[in-house]
């Protein structure tokens, strides 16, 4: 026990003697948080949209009305000429081209069915897809008056309008910051982690430090708990800083526990930390380490449901996400901090990265050997 | 005599290479014990394999009493100074020194006399980083760290390399004080002048001892004679001096070449003769006694015969 509060305080003398070292791990993530919260959205506002109205007549103009109302489509231009249209989406002037042909009205009153054509610039796949489904609601909702006033109207037949009123739960005015903030705080306290662990060990291996530790009957397990301990410390110091900025910059409440939040988060910087010492103990240089804590934090990022749902994966990358830390907190950020679940909701995810951690924690001891081939 | 390292046919290899060759030597308590060989001889090695740092192939060893495999017993009975430095560079000299005494569970008010001497030459500078020292105050922060658990065995690896002559013999000299505190004391280098400074040395090459004896018996043993020649052409020098009766081999030794002569009775008027016959001027030719190196670099021919 004295060991291990000895390589503590050794570890803190280091880490704070490093002058770049206190920006680094408070400063850095704040910007971050700042920046990326309010840039980390799926809202598309002011599309540029090209017009060709050829049918002119009054159902087409309210249609291009209720596009112009929406604060998502920019009407930028208007034209008779297909050729003219896709030019400017060649040239990127506009995002997309609704083209209205000629005997619209006339069709929509006749034949009670009619034709329209949306072409989107799909460069990016993401963005075409949010386009795409701001015109559908915008036709759909033009669709439903057009039944109730004109259609029925004229044939005395009251058609039953199915009307869904909806709301969105635990984020009720559907705030991507109240959203991406929780999970934004998990990556940054991530980042730092995993790269000052990864560095720690191979840094001692490279400036020789090592081998004098070697000779001294400090225990495995002690010198690693020794290594965990100060990062975990400036974790949960991350993780308070990351919530006071989500209450007073984001007006985030926590529904649910804070103490419940601090638990997993130390049970998931355990697992974490043991992860990056492992990486330490395998490499031989801190490039070596960089390079493979820089892979695994980008596909654990990316693989998070942090940007993109889980659920949206296929199959077998929903599986390897059962593998990823992140994944877990991530989830259980937003279950605590947006929902208010207990500890019983978040049993399951608790379970995983302790088992996780222990893993890890193993492995590192393990694979540190005070004694070479 | 009480022995605190016993090794025996310790062999070690890298690859197909041999770092160790069944290595087998006893080191009595309160002496001072040499490893002298060039670079690549296996010392660092061997002080990796009994400090426990380093498993060895084959062979064992009793360290203060103790098998190589009880590895605890050891790490806190030994002090290790590795050649490169290895002290943390980013604490200063007293958070090392504080660091070092308790992670083997003592403090640095309990063994200060035994490192007071050379704490003393340090104490100016205990707030200095220890990567900003100079190399001769690296080497003796390093020596305090290794011994303030109170070692019974002291093995210091390579400790005067890249340090400056002055720095160097104050060195040798803290040993030998701290011998005769009673402390072991394994120490390796690759400089043949220190030897002389042990009560006993081994000479190492290529993984296996060559001779073990005290520095003035192995100068005694040598069975050639040493002749140190200098004139104004070297290089020709080099070539003419073999044509010198007797001369077995030439080494260069500074200004000076070493011919080592198969009789005694070789007189140095002869060769001075010779060389005039050569053309060579300011000709210089005295008979020496043979020192380390030169019993090395006889060895080293020998074994590879």
């Amino acid at each position: 026990m004295r060991t291990i509060l000895v390589i503590i305080r050794k570890e803190f003398l280091q880490i704070f003697r490093n002058r770049a070292m206190l920006p680094q791990i408070i400063m850095m993530p704040l910007i971050q948080l700042l920046i990326l919260s309010n840039a980390a959205t799926f809202e598309i506002r002011h599309l540029n949209m090209h017009v060709i109205d050829q049918d002119q007549s009054q159902a087409s103009r309210q249609l291009i009305g209720k596009f112009k109302a929406s604060n998502y489509f920019e009407l930028s231009d208007f034209s008779f000429d297909e050729k003219h249209a896709d030019e400017d989406i060649m040239q990127g002037k506009d995002r997309c081209i609704l083209m209205i042909p000629k005997g619209f009205e006339h069709d929509l009153m006749k034949e009670q069915h009619t034709k329209l054509l949306l072409n989107i610039n799909a460069i990016d796949g993401a963005a075409a897809g949010v386009i795409n489904t701001y015109a559908l609601s915008i036709i759909q909702n033009f669709n439903q008056q057009i039944d109730a006033q004109w259609i029925n109207q004229q044939q005395f037949d009251q058609q039953k309008i199915l009307n869904t009123p909806y709301s969105f739960w635990y984020n009720p005015y559907m705030n991507y910051k109240t959203f991406m903030v929780p999970g934004l705080i998990v990556m940054l306290l991530t980042m730092v982690g995993m790269f000052m662990s990864a560095q720690n060990i191979v840094r001692e291996k490279e400036i020789g430090t090592i081998e004098q530790i070697n000779v001294t009957p400090i225990k495995k397990a002690h010198f690693i708990i020794g290594k965990q301990v100060p990062f975990l410390i400036i974790g949960l110091v991350q993780l308070t800083i990351g919530l006071l900025v989500a209450r007073w910059v984001f007006s985030i409440h926590i529904l649910g526990s804070i103490p419940l939040i601090y638990l997993f988060a130390t049970v998931y910087l355990i697992t974490l930390l043991g992860f990056g010492l492992l990486i330490s103990t395998m490499v031989d240089t801190q490039q070596q380490a960089m390079f493979l804590a820089w892979f695994f934090m980008v596909i654990f990022i990316l693989m998070s449901g942090l940007f993109t749902p889980i659920e949206a994966m296929p199959q077998w990358a929903q599986n390897i996400t059962k593998f990823n830390p992140i994944a877990y907190f991530v989830a259980v950020m937003r279950m605590v901090v947006l929902k208010g679940s207990t500890i019983k909701d978040i049993l399951p995810q608790l379970t995983a990265i302790s088992i996780g951690g222990l893993v890890m924690c193993s492995l590192a001891t393990l694979r540190y050997r005070k004694r070479d081939g | 005599m009480n022995e605190r390292v016993i090794a025996t046919n310790i062999t070690k290899s890298f690859r197909s290479t041999k770092a160790l060759d069944d290595v087998s030597f006893s080191v009595n308590e309160g002496e001072l014990f040499g490893f002298i060989g060039p670079d690549g001889a296996g010392k660092s090695t061997l002080f990796r394999i009994l400090t426990t740092v380093m498993n060895a192939d084959s062979g064992d060893a009793l360290v203060d009493g103790f098998h190589l495999k009880d590895e605890i017993a050891i790490r806190s009975r030994v002090g290790y100074m590795p050649g490169k430095f290895s002290l943390y560079p980013d604490l200063s000299v007293q958070e090392n020194l504080e660091f070092f005494a308790k992670v083997f569970g003592t403090t640095v008010q309990e063994n200060y006399s035994i490192i007071k001497e050379i704490y003393v030459q340090l104490e100016p500078f205990k707030d200095r980083r220890a990567g900003k020292l100079s190399g001769g105050m690296k080497q003796k922060l390093a020596l305090c760290c290794a011994l303030i658990h109170k070692p019974r065995v002291l093995f210091l690896d390579e400790p005067t390399t890249g340090v400056d002559p002055v720095s160097r013999r104050e060195f040798w000299e803290m040993l030998g004080r701290l011998k005769q505190s009673g402390l072991t004391i394994l120490v390796s280098t690759p400089y043949m002048d220190e030897a002389s400074r042990c009560d006993r040395v081994a000479l190492i090459q290529k993984g296996k001892i060559l001779d073990i004896d005290p520095p003035g018996v192995i100068t005694k043993k040598f069975p050639l004679h040493v002749i140190a020649v200098k004139s104004d052409n070297m290089q020709k020098l080099r070539k003419d001096i073999l044509k010198v009766e007797d001369a077995e081999s030439v080494y260069g030794f500074g200004e000076f070449l070493h011919i080592t002569m198969k009789k005694e009775n070789s007189s140095t008027e002869k060769i001075e003769s010779l060389l005039k016959q050569q053309g060579h001027q300011h000709i210089e030719v005295k008979i020496i006694e043979a020192g380390i190196e030169d019993c090395f670099m006889h060895l080293m021919e020998h074994n590879k015969n």
